[in-house]
């Protein structure tokens, strides 16, 4: 078990949560198993009948790596089409959140759904709803850029027909159009991101995951893979789920945050609303600093923050993902 | 936690403007059924082939080896008459074995190609498109079959350089190259399955290299199961390879082979190793 280092009450920037889970904690079976032939429903029925499915929404979710309880009671519910950003420093279990979202990990308890299809017996529903850019540089350095985007094409089922219109489409989307013939592994870090958002957006996704996607990227290059997010996120309208540990980052470019702290949500709401609640709360709105976000997380986070955030394997693998950033 | 400054980034140099994105907004229909297994494997051996095109050196090292095989220990057991062939040439008895070795060692290599893509995030990423697990599998065996099967051809063309006497019936090459592919399907998911097991790059490479050898020795590769010693002949009795060899030797050289035989357990093993990598892939995926 884990300790419970904070001094602040659970409620503290809380009262902006959603609409409560109906089941929170609620158990649900194992992974069904997976066939081809498997039923999917169609994209646009929720399974709620109550109005349109929030983009995601955790309720309870717990997950632990033996030990390690990496997401401890997690609720959140992304709204369809805004651009929200999950913060928390390292080991905070953004990644294990993610990756129960994306079906890539079952979901001990709690429960998880991406428009309305249950992460664990709607799997292939859930998948053909999400683009999804893991934390690590992932596209295979073997291939072209365009080839790194076609497979992702044909995976998805995009028709012969359309293949390659749709992948030149991904691939200018990204400002990757000139360079697309040349082998990843020539592609600088930033490009290599870009790169990724491309496969992720080759099949029209309502949901972009994108998991620290400026981590270790230089500052230009950190904008470049904003500016490319913000467009097409512009032009698609699709909801984007990020997680960063650049609070400055979130500030700028996302419609509403949750700080994350020892995997659990410690506040929720657009970044202008916890930057005032704070500095109401401290009631300095005449002189001083105003609070950043930063200000606003260890507020949240209590005196706790330093000991836990960022242990040896996590140190170790973003190291990993900037020395091959470059 | 947050090391940069909290100051807005900077303005890149050119600004961001997408062309037409139409085909972004709409959804590709979804393929279901029976059709979406042979997609994603042609997916996937797609992939295998560009890089292939992409880098041919790794198909220039693996000649090397059974190259060597075929000249030294080839053309010196030939003169020995060592080992009862049935009347050919010993050189022409190797070459189906080295076919199969060369193809099993790609194969086996192929599995921990799996563990390095896990750990570059590339198996992750496909593992969140609507692709089963059995077919992911199912598409790695087969990428395994085509890279082993493009070897097949360079160790064909050497051998046929050294004067092995082979068919070239295109019904019986074509036949070669299943027996080819469901081998190599049958070694990459051993190989996958063990990935599943151990987890990591050290310790499958360690395993790989205990198996390969016995695998190889105990078949009848290099010699007739007729003269192994008894627990030999019982281990030649459970290897694939040894039904891989018997068909390649049949169908390349003519010998007396027992091809629907060979066939049957290639096929069982590879469907055996589809379903055993399959179940074992998601402890990768934690
Ligand atoms: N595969 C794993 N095995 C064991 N522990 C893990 C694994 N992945 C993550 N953890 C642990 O779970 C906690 C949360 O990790 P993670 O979700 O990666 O956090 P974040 O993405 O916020 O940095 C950390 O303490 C980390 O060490
Ligand atoms: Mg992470």
């Amino acid at each position: 078990m884990r300790r419970r280092g904070g001094t602040r009450p659970e409620s503290a920037g809380q009262d902006r949560l959603g609409p409560g889970p109906e089941s929170a904690g609620q158990a649900e079976p194992g992974p069904g198993p997976e066939s081809a032939g498997q039923a999917e429903p169609g994209p646009d029925t929720p399974v709620r009948g109550d109005g349109p499915a929030d983009a995601v929404s955790c309720a309870g979710l717990v997950y632990a790596f033996g030990e390690t309880t990496a997401v401890d009671g997690l609720d959140l519910a992304v709204r369809d089409g805004e651009v929200f950003g999950l913060l928390g420093p390292n080991g905070a279990g953004k990644t294990t959140a993610l990756r129960c979202i994306t079906t890539l990990l079952p979901v001990p308890a709690g429960r998880v759904s991406v428009f309305g299809h249950d992460a664990t017996r709607e799997r292939m529903a859930v998948r053909r709803l999400l683009g999804y850019v893991p934390q690590q540089l992932s596209a295979d350095s073997g291939l072209t850029g365009r080839e790194n985007v076609t497979l992702f094409a044909r995976v998805f089922d995009v028709s012969r027909r359309e293949r390659a219109a749709r992948v030149a489409q991904a691939l200018d989307a990204v400002g990757l159009g000139d360079v697309a013939d040349r082998l990843a592994k020539t592609y600088s870090g930033g490009m290599v991101r870009r790169l990724e958002l491309a496969q992720a957006l080759v099949s029209a996704p309502r949901l972009l995951i994108l998991d620290e996607p400026t981590i270790g990227l230089d500052p230009i290059a950190r904008t470049s893979v904003w500016e490319h997010i913000n467009a097409v996120r512009a032009a698609t309208g699709m909801t984007v789920l990020v997680t960063t540990h650049y609070m400055d980052e979130a500030d700028q470019y996302c419609d509403r945050v949750a700080l994350m702290h020892r995997g659990r949500v410690r506040a929720l709401g657009t970044p202008r609303e916890l930057r005032d609640g704070l500095a109401a709360r401290r009631g300095n709105s005449g002189e001083g600093e105003p609070p950043t976000l930063e200000d606003v997380f260890r507020d949240v986070a209590g005196s706790g923050l330093d000991d836990r955030s960022g242990d040896f394997s996590d140190v170790r693998s973003t190291r990993r993902t900037a020395s091959r950033v470059g | 936690m947050s090391e940069a400054p909290a100051v807005p980034l900077p303005a890149s140099a050119e600004s961001v403007r997408p062309g037409s994105l139409d085909l972004l907004v709409v959804p590709p229909s979804a393929r279901t059924g029976w059709r979406l297994l042979p997609a994603r494997v042609a997916a996937l051996c797609a992939v295998e082939l560009q890089k292939l095109r992409h880098d041919r050196t790794e198909l220039y090292t693996r000649a090397i080896q059974p190259a060597l095989w075929l000249l030294i220990f080839g053309e010196t057991f030939t003169r020995i008459h060592a080992i009862p062939t049935g009347g050919i040439p010993y050189i022409d008895y190797l070459a189906p074995g080295i076919i199969a070795q060369s193809a099993m060692f790609i194969a086996i290599f192929y599995g921990i190609m799996i563990i390095w893509e896990r750990d570059a995030g590339i198996l992750t990423k496909l593992l969140v498109t609507p692709t089963p697990r059995s077919a992911l599998i199912t598409g790695k065996a087969f990428a395994a079959g085509v890279k082993a099967l493009i070897q097949a051809v360079v160790v064909v063309v050497i051998a046929a350089l050294l004067g092995v006497a082979m068919t070239w019936n295109p019904l019986r090459l074509l036949g070669v190259a299943v027996a080819v592919v469901l081998g190599s399907a049958f070694f990459s998911c051993l190989s996958m399955t063990i990935a599943g097991i151990v987890l990591t790059r050290d310790r499958l490479m360690g395993i790989g290299q205990a198996i390969t050898m016995p695998l190889f020795f105990g078949s009848n590769a290099l010699y007739p199961v007729a003269v192994m010693p008894g627990w030999l002949q019982a281990v030649s009795l459970v290897n694939p390879l040894s039904y891989q060899v018997d068909a390649l030797r049949g169908l390349l050289l003519g010998t007396p082979a027992h091809l629907p035989l060979d066939y049957g357990v290639l096929t069982v093993a590879a469907a055996l190793g589809v379903w055993s990598a399959s179940s074992l892939l998601g402890r990768l995926a934690r």
